[in-house]
């Protein structure tokens, strides 16, 4: 049985649809993705999965439970970490942990136990009595991802867990969200980062526009969309358009971007060679292995981060 | 409504505890400066009591209640400044606190991703700001025992009026803030709130009004507050205060159910 089904799922908010007919299977111990831009109803699903969003249309379950009648006992075994923090400024970081055990109905003595626990395991044990206010920005996401373990859950929402995080920061949450991971811990995760998608999930969902686009493991994803290498070319010119015909036959496919273009082929150096035999000489080339951002580019036309 | 709720928060200890679990947090977050708020909540109306009660009493010297009765000033002064002082500390309670909460903080949002429902979180909040209620008012209670501006008897049952009377604007304070788009909307609330204050009949008999605005006044929740703590205070129960206790209740009811039903609105869309 999947802990997550969804099929013709829909999120609307009066006209607009915000999520338009996905169907999503998340097994136990997966961690799953969800890849797409801003605005391709990411967060929508998942506050539809996190029960504190009442879905339009279609057929949800959550750990086999209807989310419309058994919201509290979902909740209950659910841990989210919201795309913004939204951590209690009035309280300590420890308190932080135990005030919300309680909101679970955990006993005070296992609360506290276990908000020891996981503040070692998020690294924050030195700044357990201090205010919230004053953490940084990694900090703060660290304590709300640990806050969304503090019940144990069986599957655990993260929503956007690195936006807004400096690499540095980045790297720790990345880090600690693998070894819940290892721990085989169910992760549901949303993403415009194609790195971390690529780092943390073993299946993912590339959504656009409120539907789902292409599905699969990053690897079958580049697979199929992609080629195994891409050449970025920048030309020193006003525009890269012109420069586009003049490289026509090399590769399998280009991508014209306002400041670059992409051209996606098997061996990156052959094609380079084959570039400046021409004779072009752009300013700038780069060889580099396709992405997760490659898949999304020659599914939509876009990039992910714009 | 309250008769469709209570048994099921007491049937079972699921939402009842989860109810507890928000007063815990507030609990838990009070401290250092926050006392001082807390603080001040119960020297306004002693404030009042003696500027107006006692300093302009002495100039005012002894008042005719309708009834007949003479009492002196300052004894027909406490009991509306005790329902007001209920007042003041449910509203601070459930506006700003609560606004601040909801909308800047997000902190319901937190609250409602674990198994808390929108009802929880608001009787909580209320209990909350109850629990502060009332611990002005018992305070305040205890000064005019001691002033001799009631009895202790009539202290107690005064008491259990005030409860009341802080559930009541709790309740309508809860519903009101699910409704302000920004802290601007609050100065509405803020002059209201003072507006009534001053003409509750807390002053001033409402008979010395106009007959129109005697119906005005006496109709506002403050005044029905007022006239019962004030019948309970000096004495003279009737039917009138079994009809205030009413009109209060069915406030109280309303302002949950609109509360519980704004704040699902709100945060679970």
């Amino acid at each position: 049985m999947a802990l997550i089904h969804a099929r013709g799922l829909v999120k609307r908010f009066g006209d607009f649809t915000a999520v338009d007919g996905i169907d999503v299977d998340v097994q136990r111990g997966e961690a799953f993705g969800f890849l797409g831009p801003n605005g391709a109803g990411k967060s929508s699903t998942m506050r539809m999965i996190g029960c504190v969003s009442p879905p339009s249309g279609g057929v949800l379950r959550i750990l086999d439970l209807d989310p419309l009648r058994d919201g509290v006992k979902i909740r209950g075994r659910l841990g989210v970490c919201p795309q913004l923090d939204n951590l209690d400024p009035e309280l300590t970081v420890r308190e932080n942990l135990t005030t919300y055990a309680r909101f679970f109905g955990i006993p005070r003595k296992v609360a506290r136990a276990r908000a020891a626990e996981l503040l070692d395991f998020v690294q924050l044990t030195e700044r357990a009595d201090s205010k919230v206010e004053p953490l940084s920005g990694g900090m703060k996401r660290r304590l709300t991802i640990a806050r969304a373990l503090v019940n144990e859950p069986e599957i655990v929402l993260l929503d956007e867990p690195t936006t807004g995080l400096d690499p540095q920061a980045r790297h720790l949450v990345w880090e600690r969200l693998f070894r819940l991971k290892q721990q085989g811990v169910t992760l549901v995760l949303t993403t415009h980062y194609m790195d971390e998608a690529e780092q943390l999930c073993d299946r993912l969902v590339v959504m656009d526009g409120g539907t789902i686009v292409a599905e699969g493991s990053p690897r079958t994803l580049i697979d199929r969309y992609s080629t195994r290498e891409v050449v970025e070319l920048r030309f020193a010119a006003e525009s890269q358009e012109p420069f586009a015909d003049k490289l026509d036959g090399i590769g399998e496919r280009l991508e014209i971007l306002p400041d670059r273009i992409l051209l996606y082929v098997e061996q990156g150096d052959d094609a380079v060679a084959a570039v400046t035999a021409r004779p072009l000489s752009p300013a700038n080339v780069l060889v580099r292995r396709s992405s997760l951002e490659d898949v999304f580019l020659t599914l939509t036309g876009r990039t992910l981060v714009d | 409504m309250v008769t469709l709720m209570l048994p099921r928060l007491i049937a079972s200890e699921g939402p009842a505890r989860r109810s507890g679990a928000v007063i815990e947090r507030n609990a838990t977050s009070l401290r250092g400066a926050y006392w001082i708020v807390v603080a001040s909540g119960f020297l306004e109306p002693l404030l009042y009591l003696f500027s107006i009660g006692v300093g302009v009493g002495a100039l005012i010297g002894d008042l005719t209640l309708p009834g007949g009765r003479v009492v002196e000033y300052a004894a027909f002064v406490a009991p509306a400044m005790l329902a007001s002082s209920a007042m003041t500390g449910a509203l601070s309670e459930t506006t700003f606190n609560f606004f601040g909460k909801m909308k800047y903080w997000k902190l319901y949002d937190g609250m409602l991703a674990t198994p808390l429902r929108p009802i929880e979180v608001a009787l909580g909040e209320l209990a909350w700001a109850m629990i502060r209620g009332n611990i002005y008012g018992a305070a305040f209670l205890v000064v005019m025992v001691a002033m001799d501006l009631t009895t202790p008897g009539r202290a107690v049952a005064a008491f259990f009026a005030t409860v009341l009377i802080g559930f009541t604007f709790g309740s309508l304070g809860m519903a009101l803030s699910t409704f302000m788009r920004s802290w601007q909307d609050f100065d509405i609330v803020v002059s209201v709130q003072f507006a009534l204050f001053l003409f509750s009949g807390t002053f001033v008999p409402a008979q010395a009004y106009p007959a129109v605005l005697r119906w005005l006044v006496e109709i506002t929740p403050l005044y029905r507050a007022v006239d019962l703590t004030r019948a309970l205070c000096l004495g003279g129960v009737g039917w009138l205060q079994l009809l205030d206790v009413f009109y209060l209740l069915v406030l109280f009811a309303a302002g949950m159910a609109v509360a519980s039903r704004r704040m699902g609105k709100l945060l679970l869309k």
